[in-house]
């Protein structure tokens, strides 16, 4: 009797030959990138609408004219500084959490709780100053289904453009998706906060070590870092563009 | 064999991939594109050096470049077996085909509306 096994009766081991994953993730991972492929599509559906309604308007508040003061310190001329210290705040926070992530892999249970505090305080900060953003915009009269008084609204636009009419219909609009999608991105990183602080409470209590990996941690750090990158999107069409 | 070595390169590849040096060359590099967006935008367009028509395509480019960098390093995807990273990647093509779509069609609106 020979052991030997004819061709067609070997077990074939390529990735997609049954018995195993064939993206050889775990299954929370895959479902953690499923879940924010569809976030992507949620939030993809957001800015389509922003940009079908901004490029189809005559006119558009100018994106350094609404926002150029940093609130309690600068009230006037200067654009973007605000917006830009919470774009490094977010970035920041991301990195903290991939060097968390990176602590996991080495099992440094101390190293990922300080990495994910340093985490959660970003988080926190970025929250703190949108909070003075919406604060400041609301002030000065936008808000969902509000605008600031028609003869105040000439200051947001780029001289001479539009008429009343038209400059208080894209104002609106301006209003509406703003806070729309920023609001929708906030409650993200809320989310992301408190899932954040779970993690870590259950690093401190020693619930990953006992499992013998920190996969928990690259999970809720895949969401996290999707925040980051929605941001990066909002900012540049929000702020730049 | 090529199993086998298979088997060993994926080993490594799990292991080896985000040090910390690779971490602050990735975050230097996304604060980097984001200081040159500042730089296009406080700067460049106000002197009149970059028209606005051109900066708009030069943002969104290096916020494209912005994103490869966060999915990439920081999301691992790079790292991820082939299979996973389409699974993700290509839906997202379709995305960007609708966006380019209609905002190509909404061009077209502004003589719709007032």
């Amino acid at each position: 009797m020979s052991t030997a096994v004819s061709q067609i009766d070997e077990i074939k081991t390529t990735p997609w030959s049954g018995g195993r994953s064939p993206f050889n993730v775990e299954y929370g991972k895959i479902m953690m990138w499923f879940f924010l492929l569809s976030d992507a599509f949620t939030f993809s559906s957001l800015l389509i609408s922003y940009g079908a309604l901004r490029f189809s308007a005559s006119v558009w508040p100018a994106a350094d004219k609404v926002f150029q003061s940093v609130p309690g310190m600068i009230d006037h001329g200067a654009p973007l500084v605000f917006v830009g210290i919470m774009t490094f705040i977010l970035i920041l926070s991301s990195v903290t959490m991939v060097l968390a992530v990176e602590a996991g892999h080495r099992n440094a249970k101390k190293e990922v709780i300080w990495w994910m505090i340093a985490t959660v305080i970003g988080g926190f900060m970025f929250l703190g100053c949108q909070a003075l953003e919406w604060a400041h915009l609301h002030h000065e009269g936008f808000w969902w289904g509000s605008t600031p008084p028609l003869h105040e609204l000439k200051e947001f636009f780029t001289e001479g453009a539009g008429t009343d009419a038209t400059r208080h219909l894209t104002s609106q609009e301006f209003a509406n998706l703003f806070f729309t999608i920023t609001g929708f991105h906030g409650f993200h990183v809320f989310t992301g906060v408190i899932i954040n602080i779970i993690i870590t409470v259950n690093v401190l209590l020693g619930t990953y070590e006992k499992r013998g990996s920190y996969l928990m941690v690259e999970k809720v750090g895949l969401y996290w870092h999707f925040v980051d990158l929605v941001w990066v999107f909002v900012f540049t069409f929000f702020y730049l563009v | 064999m090529s199993s086998d070595s298979q088997e060993v390169h994926h080993e490594e590849g799990d292991h080896a991939t985000m040090t910390k040096g690779r971490i602050i060359k990735v975050a230097l590099i996304l604060s980097a594109i984001t200081a040159v967006e500042f730089i296009i935008a406080l700067i460049l367009v106000p002197k009149g050096i970059l028209a606005l028509q051109y900066a708009n395509p030069v943002y969104i480019v290096l916020t494209l470049f912005k994103a490869f960098y966060i999915v990439a390093f920081f999301m691992h995807l790079k790292f991820e077996k082939m299979g996973l990273a389409l699974s993700i990647i290509v839906p997202i093509l379709f995305i960007i085909g609708l966006i380019l779509v209609l905002t190509n069609e909404s061009h077209h609106w502004i003589t719709l509306r007032g």
